[in-house]
């Protein structure tokens, strides 16, 4: 027989119970599973031999998946400063209740609810060199056209460029809903010490947001060490690799080459290195911030 | 004197600034409209003349003759509608039970969903993926919408957004000897409505415009979403003679959800703050 307390407290359980299933279910038991099926040498069709961590030594020593390692590391650091910065300077501009800024917030949020494959589309057609728009603007000039797609050097800028534009809409409304918090009694007191612009941002405005800046880093950081959609359409990780980032790495191995016990463990390295930035940033940003 | 003569140059200074980048910013989306309003047969030997007439309809007539885009639509609808109830159901649900009732491993169980949110979909897709064929869920509709609950980010907004409501409220309720789905469904989910607009303003958007799970998932014609359906028409990009035709195509596929946008900003821009705050 139940307790009538132990009746009570199933009955509380079953609120949650749904949501843990599926949670179970869908995400807990695919990572754990995941990680099991990394120590294995498996295909789809049957075979799976427990390899240990020989799956881990193999990428260490692959080529491929080295070069789409770097490849995601420069991606990143390409795109996340300018992700970190440009909606900063936006907001700043942005934060005042007029018609005009409401106007313009609308402007620079709407490329955020596209999705990724609508955006390669309408990029292709203004980064490419042949007929596309940047192209044309160069040509009035009498420039020559940049090879955006097809030079080693420059396809992860582009792919930045593109990520930028997409993604700028979201840091923008986090600084924006960051800036209204700053009590305005602080600005009036700078106003009135006739603080220039520069000083107030720098001394009031920004100390003020600092909580925000480390959060739009962070997450823009685990965003885009996802990148997968952006070179997948526009370059299949060419020219030569050179924009092949991780996931599409694991897309290929584990959806084309049907090598899933590699792929998983690739994903778990994505996994570890996504984990290790996110808290490396958090725990530098606490000791910066004096524990703020 | 002069002080308001500075802030009026530096008002013209940040509007020319907010035009350029303006402009910048939407350039691409004009360009592709312009292009999508031109014959294939002109895209094909130059793209100069984009601003300038002939204009033509011809491409949008095309897309409406083509089956296939309205069938990715309605799926693309069928499972971003879908999944974003089932999230609202079971995080509201969820919400509730970590943030007032009581039971065994409670603080435990919800630091196990907190640390979800760091689990990203390309650590989990090949075992899912592998579970979802053993199911022979692929190419259905269950098997492109379920993967979308588990996320646990409504589960966190939720439960923050039970445990600021006064405790007082269910209290008063519990005396009235309510039973605790009651009190939940008519005393305090009436007073979660703008987390409940968040949350589902944030999922529609992820659900509508997610890209890899129904790319893996859906593999038949027929059940492509439509950013699948838009990727595929792309792959042969570089033999493509329809230039025009496909820009048609990513304006068409802009225009449910920026129309979906342009009617919700003040609440999007609501949610993206609200969310911000927490």
């Amino acid at each position: 027989m139940l307790s009538a307390k132990a009746k009570t407290q199933f009955g509380n359980f079953l609120f949650v119970a749904p949501y843990l299933f599926v949670f179970a279910w869908l995400l807990v038991w695919p990572l754990m599973s995941g990680m099991g099926l990394s120590l294995f040498k498996a295909d789809l069709f049957g075979g799976a031999t427990f390899v240990g961590f020989e799956n881990y030594a193999r990428l260490m020593s692959d080529p491929v998946f080295l070069q789409a390692v770097g490849n995601t590391f420069l991606f990143v650091l390409l795109c996340v400063p300018p992700l970190a910065i440009i909606p900063l300077l936006l907001a700043l501009l942005l934060n005042r209740s007029t018609r005009t800024a409401a106007f313009f917030r609308g402007v620079f949020f709407s490329s955020s609810v596209l999705s990724v494959t609508i955006v390669t589309l309408i990029w292709r057609m203004v980064l490419i060199p042949d007929g596309g728009f940047v192209a044309n603007i160069l040509a009035v000039f009498g420039l020559p056209p940049i090879p955006f797609f097809s030079d080693p050097g420059i396809v992860m800028g582009s792919m930045a460029i593109i990520t930028v534009w997409w993604c700028l809409g979201l840091p923008m409304m986090l600084y924006l809903s960051a800036l209204q918090q700053v009590p305005q009694d602080i600005y009036e007191a700078a106003a009135l010490d006739n603080s220039r612009w520069w000083t107030t941002l720098t001394r009031i405005t920004l100390p003020s947001i600092s909580r925000t800046v480390v959060l739009v880093v962070i997450m823009q950081c685990v965003l885009q060490f996802q990148l997968f959609g952006q070179p997948q359409l526009i370059t299949q990780g060419g020219p030569n690799g050179a924009s092949r980032p991780i996931v599409l790495f694991i897309f290929e191995v584990g959806f084309r080459r049907w090598d899933i016990g590699y792929a998983a463990a690739a994903s778990q390295i994505l996994f570890a290195i996504i984990l290790l930035v996110t808290l490396g940033q958090y725990l530098l940003s606490r000791k910066r911030t004096g524990d703020a | 004197m002069s002080h308001s003569r500075n802030q009026k140059w530096r008002e013209v200074g940040v509007l020319i600034s907010l035009i350029v980048m303006g402009l910048i910013m939407v350039s691409p989306l004009i360009w592709t409209v312009m292009l999508s309003l031109k014959s294939n047969g002109e895209l094909l030997r130059s793209t100069t003349n984009a601003f300038h007439p002939p204009y033509t309809g011809e491409n949008y007539a095309a897309i409406m003759a083509n089956s296939g885009v309205f069938r990715w639509l309605l799926n693309s609808a069928f499972v971003s509608i879908l999944q974003t109830l089932g999230v609202l159901i079971l995080s509201s649900l969820a919400g509730y039970g970590f943030a007032r009732l009581e039971f065994p491993y409670r603080n435990q169980l919800f630091l196990i969903v907190l640390f979800g949110l760091a689990i990203p979909e390309q650590a989990v897709i090949i075992t899912r993926h592998q579970m979802f064929a053993d199911l022979h869920l692929h190419n259905t509709y269950p098997g492109l919408i379920l993967p979308g609950l588990a996320a646990p980010f409504g589960v966190f907004l939720m439960t923050q957004y039970f445990k600021a409501i006064p405790k007082e409220l269910d209290e008063a309720a519990m005396l009235d000897n309510a039973s605790r789905f009651k009190i939940f469904w008519k005393v305090l989910l009436p007073l979660t409505l703008p987390a409940q607009a968040t949350l589902g303003i944030f999922t529609f958007l992820a659900s509508w415009n997610d890209y890899w799970w129904p790319l893996i998932s859906a593999t038949r014609a027929d059940m492509f979403t439509l950013t699948v359906g838009i990727a595929s028409s792309q792959i042969n990009f570089a033999q493509t003679s329809g230039l025009g035709y496909l820009m048609t195509q990513a304006v068409f596929a802009s225009l449910p959800i920026l129309i979906v946008y342009a009617i919700f900003q003040k609440y999007i821009v609501r949610a993206v703050a609200g969310a911000a705050v927490r």
